[in-house]
């Protein structure tokens, strides 16, 4: 049953990390790509985390694991942040 | 199952490779520290899948590579005004880069 969810966790993962991908080859603009990088991208990697879980032996494994996920977030929500106003201000030209 | 989240770890790098065509192809700088930022997430998606089968281990490098990911990014917004982090809000960006040819000065 374990096995079961982990297939398809790890499945909604993957389809989300290529969705990310396509949109950041696909999107027209700047800004609607880190959308798709940050966005899809983090809940990927969430799904393939979650699904990782469930094949985890101890605690520490389930615990590390979160601890990466919730690294990823945050470093996504930051860096998206950063790259926008660098985007922006080379737009502006200010 | 092995055999699957090798599967899954092999798309995922796929897609790592598709990014790369936004590093070539990227018309601004910032496109291309998008994709590097992809391949640092897609970096930790593909060590996470390999911790269960090869060694727990793995983990540890995940979170490792998942911190420079979000280092590099900070490098680069650093490299373009020293001082601010892309502020907008700073009076004058990069108005302490030596750079003569810095895009702020009055051509």
């Amino acid at each position: 049953m374990i096995d079961l969810a982990t297939y398809a966790f790890t499945g909604i993962g993957l389809v989300f990390f290529v969705a990310g991908t396509v949109g950041l080859l696909r999107f027209p603009d700047v800004f609607s790509r880190l959308h798709a990088l940050t966005k899809a991208d983090n809940l990927g990697l969430g799904f393939i985390a979650l699904g990782v879980a469930l094949q985890a032996e101890t605690w520490r494994q389930v615990a590390m694991i979160a601890v990466i996920w919730a690294l990823a977030l945050l470093a996504a929500g930051t860096v998206s942040q950063l790259i926008a106003r660098d985007a922006l201000i080379k737009r502006d030209g200010r | 199952m092995t055999l699957w989240l090798t599967g899954v770890a092999v798309g995922v790098l796929c897609t790592l490779g598709f990014a790369l065509l936004r590093v070539w192809h990227g018309p601004g700088r910032a496109d291309r520290m998008m994709a590097a930022q992809l391949s640092g997430t897609a970096g930790v998606a593909a060590l996470v899948l390999l911790a269960p089968m090869q060694d727990w281990a793995a983990l540890d490098v995940a979170l490792l590579l998942a911190l420079f990911g979000a280092l590099a990014a900070v490098g680069f917004v650093k490299a373009t005004s020293s001082d601010g982090g892309g502020d907008p809000e700073e009076v004058d960006i990069g108005a302490d880069t030596p750079d003569p040819t810095d895009r702020n000065a009055d051509d």
